[in-house]
């Protein structure tokens, strides 16, 4: 019972909250995040584009494990999990009243029929070997979905919590693309072709309910248009904002707020280790001294970057840091290439794919080796040529790329990669994380696999790609650093 | 005339069989997977083999070409490789907003230009007519590309009147869309305002001269009588042919200045079809504009022959 006091004050709030513009200023609840790229359709699992995650990611889409804003690996659509102590059962447990927007429930035959389409003969998932080591899904219950392994995994539970592990229903999987029908706290509402996809909030959502209401992506690819969007007030908060040279004029206006944070994006001097010179040792390690990281930095990023000396994100358990290893240093990188009998240098090829980051790079790489005498001939090219020559074809001498799929470092180990890399050394240490579960030998395991790295120099290790967020100043809840490919809006809100 | 028609068509046939061949070999030539490019660096070569079959990348080129003209000659411009949607359907939602863009603009350049002409005329030698031969200089010479960035600083990180680009779509209502179009139309009408504008202005200069009007000054008509019932009806012939040809560049220019203010409009869904190596949207696409420039230049010939006789009896 609320007494005479409780129900006028209520009363008196309620009519308060009725009155438009009332005293206090009720908190915004639609929000319009900024993106580079369209995504060419809404199914995580059916493409590699990061723009389909970027938008449906933990929003619209729940796989079974989700990646959290510290990149670690938290419920999703599974409440709780067990793993068998060989490392091979994984008994995970379903939120109870977990649904599809579309009203049906989210059970174990949902996550079954996702898991077996990711990995059947005609899959077209981008990431089909996180679903290799799978030998069988077993439903026992709804709530309770048993997967065997055929072998150890150690990634699998971060690789079930990646966008193309997203769990859908077998009714409308063939819709998911234009239509999307997910579990998450938002629903999607409509999409205008080119232009925008608007999220609405999912109120049968069965977990906490977001602060917004609505969540509008918005694709600019202009670096000129992105950042009048933001002046003008048409986008609030641009995630992966890579126009540096943007970010002091937006740091000094109060109304704005701006967060470098880090991405998992390895950026490195792709090197053709199969073709001749670079399969010389000392060629490469005199391609790594000649480089001077930091300029690179302060003139690619203006500063906002951190440099690397292998393949590993600084920020992530096991992270060694090997920077040190081929200080910049031309007169060093002259004399080993004089060892390797190229006194005189020799000419060579970098084919550039279109982000603005390589083309920088690039240009100032090029001058770099030239002044210890490898004249570097600079090719840029558009994404299609570039996967299919470069990346497929393996017709490069070298290139240049961030590598932004998170714990990438096992592509080292991975036969007719495109840098033509090949070390028993790596792979037998490859195995043995595959085979390790307990996360301190796993360090200890990814640790001597930088070190094997960057020993072999195999690529010019350069920088993290960073993670900028230029956006309304009072905006709360995004993430600082990119652990995974998404813009989760979960627990965005107004101040 | 029949004989003139059939032969008209069958030139027409020709030349759309013709650029549906070079459109084609062209996109065969350029190198780039669009399975690859979807699935990007992951991508295990079970997978890609299944979407190529899935987009039926993996029959033979004739196959392919046959298969795709086919479609084209029952009218269906086959489904997006990226947007996994059939073509007819981006291509519609597409133009929704290109045609208004460059109607919106032709309206525009018109009503601008075609009062300043005549002031221009009326004025001529004095200082109005000077302004007016000044704006049609620096209108030519701006790039539109460069004014509508010009637009979109004052008009909307300045003033915030207007959005700083994009489409809110024909869903959230007429205002809000047109209130969208509207920065861009003006941006695309400025250069084709000024020639016009110089264009009306010189043929009402000539009409002036003529002795009709001088009868009309002669009867004690009204400046004003004068310019918009004697002068107007006869320049405009002139102005009109002008303002045909300006459609196709207003859709030409409808690509640079959609840039700009990120429409997503036809020329946008070419541009980033061609990034994505969509092949069946580049394809469809560009033999939809050849084929309307086509048809366009045949509408005309078959009108000037009505007109005049002589193409028809030429073989």
């Amino acid at each position: 019972m609320l007494n005479r006091a409780k129900r006028l004050a209520l009363a008196a709030a309620t009519a308060l909250a009725l009155v438009p513009g009332a005293a206090w200023p009720q908190a915004r609840t639609d929000l319009v995040v900024g993106m580079r790229l369209e995504p060419p359709h809404l199914d995580p699992t059916a493409g590699a584009a990061a723009a389909i995650d970027e938008v449906t990611y933990a929003n619209l889409f729940e796989p079974l494990t989700r990646v959290n804003a510290d990149g670690k690996v938290v419920p999703g659509l599974a409440q709780s999990w067990t793993v068998s102590k060989d490392g091979l059962t994984y008994s995970f447990r379903l939120r109870p009243n977990a649904k599809f927007h579309d009203g049906s429930a989210a059970d174990s035959a949902d996550v079954k029929f996702s898991l077996d389409r990711a990995r059947a003969a005609d899959s077209v998932n981008a990431q089909k070997a996180y679903f290799a080591a799978i030998d069988t899904v077993e439903t026992p219950d709804p709530q309770t979905v048993v997967v065997t392994l055929s072998r150890p995994d150690g990634l699998f539970l971060f690789h079930m919590a990646s966008g193309d592990a997203a769990i859908v229903a077998p009714e409308t999987a063939a819709t998911n693309k234009q239509t999307p029908v997910g579990t998450g706290p938002f629903k999607f509402e409509r999409w205008v072709s080119g232009d925008r996809v608007i999220l609405a909030r999912n109120p049968a959502y069965d977990g906490a309910q977001p602060a917004l209401d609505r969540v509008t992506f918005r694709f600019i690819s202009d670096p000129a248009a992105q950042v009048a969007a933001l002046k003008a007030g048409d986008i609030d908060t641009f995630p992966q904002f890579d126009t540096y040279e943007a970010l002091p004029e937006f740091r000094a206006n109060p109304a704005f707020m701006v967060m470098v944070g880090s991405t998992e994006g390895e950026t490195i001097l792709g090197t053709n280790n199969g073709r001749k010179p670079f399969d010389d040792v000392r060629v490469r390690r005199a391609m790594a001294h000649a480089i001077d990281r930091k300029t690179l930095i302060d003139g690619v990023l203006f500063g906002n970057g951190a440099a690397i000396g292998s393949h590993f994100p600084p920020h992530r358990a096991g992270y060694v840091d090997l920077t040190g290893m081929y200080p910049y240093d031309p007169e060093k990188a002259k004399a080993l290439l004089a060892e390797a009998g190229h006194a005189d240098g020799f000419e060579t090829t970098l084919k550039l794919p279109p982000p603005i980051y390589a083309r920088r790079s690039g240009e100032l790489i090029a001058a770099m080796l030239a002044e210890v005498g490898i004249r570097v001939k600079v090719e840029p090219m558009e994404w299609a040529p570039w996967l299919e020559k470069v990346f497929r074809g393996k017709d490069y001498d070298l290139t240049l790329i961030a590598h932004t799929e998170p714990l990438d470092i096992d592509i080292y180990g991975r036969p007719d990669y495109y840098f033509n890399y090949k070390s028993e050394r790596f792979l037998k240490v490859e195995e043995e994380l595959n085979r390790t579960q307990d996360p301190v030998k796993r360090e200890k395991l990814y640790a001597e696999q930088q070190q094997i790295l960057a020993e072999d120099a195999v690529n010019a290790f350069l920088f993290m790609l960073p993670a900028a967020t230029v956006q309304n100043a009072k905006i709360e809840g995004m993430w600082l650093n990119r652990p995974i490919q998404a813009n989760d809006v979960t627990a965005v809100r107004w101040k | 005339m029949l004989a003139f028609l059939v032969r008209r068509l069958l030139t027409l046939a020709l030349t759309a069989w013709l650029a549906t061949m070079v459109v084609f070999a062209v996109l065969e030539v350029v190198p780039g997977d669009p399975a690859l490019l979807m699935l990007g660096t992951q991508a295990q070569p079970d997978t890609l083999a299944a979407l190529r079959a899935q987009m039926g990348l993996d029959q033979p080129i004739p196959v392919r070409y046959l298969r795709w003209v086919g479609g084209l000659l029952t009218g269906d411009l086959g489904t997006s490789l990226t947007y996994a949607r059939p073509v007819a359907d981006l291509v519609a939602e597409r133009l929704a907003i290109t045609l208004p863009l460059a109607a919106m603009a032709l309206v525009l350049s018109a009503v601008i230009a075609i009062p300043l002409g005549l002031t221009a005329a009326s004025r001529h030698g004095r200082a109005g007519d000077w302004a007016v031969m000044a704006f049609g200089q620096v209108g030519i010479a701006v790039p539109s590309f460069w004014f509508a960035i010009l637009l979109i600083l004052g008009f909307s990180v300045k003033l915030g009147w207007f959005p700083a680009g994009g489409f809110p779509g024909w869903q959230a209502g007429a205002g809000p869309a047109l209130k969208a179009l509207l920065l861009p139309a003006v941006a695309l009408a400025l250069p084709e305002a000024a020639i016009l504008a110089r264009v009306t202005r010189s043929a009402a200069l000539d009409t002036l001269r003529e002795d009709y009007v001088r009868t009309a000054w002669a009867k004690g008509l009204r400046r004003r009588t004068v310019l918009i019932r004697h002068v107007l009806p006869n320049a405009l012939i002139p102005v009109a042919t002008i303002l045909g040809l300006q459609c196709a560049f207003l859709i030409a220019g409808a690509v640079v200045v959609e840039n700009v203010f990120t429409l997503p409009g036809l020329g946008r869904l070419l541009y980033q079809a061609i990034g994505q190596h969509d092949l069946i949207v580049v394809q469809s696409v560009v033999v939809l504009l050849a084929m309307s420039v086509v048809v366009v230049n045949a509408l005309v010939d078959v009108a000037y022959a009505a007109i005049d006789p002589r193409p028809r009896v030429r073989t």
